[in-house]
């Protein structure tokens, strides 16, 4: 490129030659009804999902409503601490704000009963033990630090109980974010209905 | 909840020597080939497209050429207090420059108003060395 004149005052100090700019984005995020009931139950230490009277799946965390049937969930279904990995994600890169040592895994866990997965961290196993189908628990945070978050569960680590065969669909047919484990997808009972003459 | 993104940008020789200068406390500029100063500097000829070679110091004092008066600061403002944003020409520059004045008063603001940089007690080569301009006490309108 072509030289560049300076003033005399700027031609001996050393040159700025890159500057930070820093993104910082602040969110204020208001969980809803159905949300905050389930994080009042996590600071109990107890994991609380909502069924959908259409279609049975049981969401948890909770929104309030059923996303394909688009009625409210009301009917509230406490959880066991203990699920099944349905996939999840070796991190071996160091990135900036990560609070954690690597390798770590964080893992899409289908808690029992339910049928959409919460995302947690696999602990207290080796990460290249971690496998689809593993079958973990919720560890807690110690009582005195429990509040309002699902950062209450520590991590998920393994049980010890078999593997368990998990079901994805998309992997097979169409598209779908759910899972289920155990070989049958969880019943639908407008599968037995007749359609016609329903608005 | 806050998400961060740490960036860093190399600012290349132009905009390299700008934020030199307001870490030297200097304002400049880059002179163009019809003599016309731009303040910041542009990296290339706004007429020719060749990259510019010369940098030129403006200022420090200058004249506001437009301004918009903000009542109430929210957290991300440079200052706590209300103040204008304004569009200030320094004095040897073609081209007005957006910065903060710190007027006190909407009264005190007009066009025309010349203002001085106040900077700030360490500096560190960033557009937030120069903490705003604050009218010149004895200054005369433009």
């Amino acid at each position: 490129m072509a030289d560049l004149t300076l003033p005399a005052a700027l031609r001996d100090v050393e040159a700025v030659r890159s500057v930070r700019t820093p993104a910082r984005l602040d969110y204020r995020y208001t969980p809803g009804t159905a949300t905050s009931r389930f994080l009042h139950a996590i600071e109990q230490k107890r994991i609380m999902g909502e069924r959908c009277p259409v279609c049975r799946k049981v969401y948890v965390p909770p929104r309030g409503a059923c996303p394909t049937d688009g009625v409210p969930t009301e009917e509230q279904v406490e959880l066991p601490h203990t699920g099944t990995v349905t996939s999840f994600c070796v991190v071996n890169l160091q990135f900036y704000g990560q609070g954690m040592e690597i390798p770590y895994v964080s893992a899409n866990i289908l808690l029992d009963g339910s049928h959409l997965p919460i995302m947690h961290l696999i602990q207290e196993v080796q990460a290249d033990k971690v496998r689809t189908g593993m079958r973990v628990e919720a560890v807690w945070v110690p009582d005195e630090e429990m509040g309002p978050t699902l950062e209450s569960i520590k991590w998920f680590r393994p049980t010890g109980e078999p593997d368990v065969q998990v079901d994805i669909p998309g992997e097979d047919h169409g598209t779908g974010l759910g899972s289920w484990v155990g070989g049958s997808p969880p019943e639908d009972p407008r599968a037995a209905q007749t359609h016609g003459g329903d608005a | 909840m806050v998400i961060e993104y740490p960036f860093s940008r190399t600012t290349g020789p132009v905009i390299g020597a700008f934020l030199t200068g307001l870490r030297e406390r200097m304002l400049v500029g880059s002179r163009g080939s019809d003599g016309r100063v731009h303040v910041p500097p542009v990296e290339s000829d706004p007429l020719t497209g060749e990259a510019v070679s010369e940098i030129v110091e403006v200022g420090p004092a200058g004249e506001v050429t437009t301004w918009a008066w903000v009542n109430v600061p929210h957290a991300k403002h440079p200052l706590d207090r209300p103040f204008a944003w304004a569009l200030i020409r320094l004095d040897g520059a073609d081209t007005p420059m957006l910065h903060v004045v710190d007027a006190g008063s909407i009264d005190a603001m007009r066009t025309g108003l010349r203002v001085e940089p106040r900077w700030n007690d360490e500096t560190e080569g960033s557009i937030t060395d120069l903490a705003c301009f604050v009218p010149v006490a004895d200054g005369e309108d433009a």
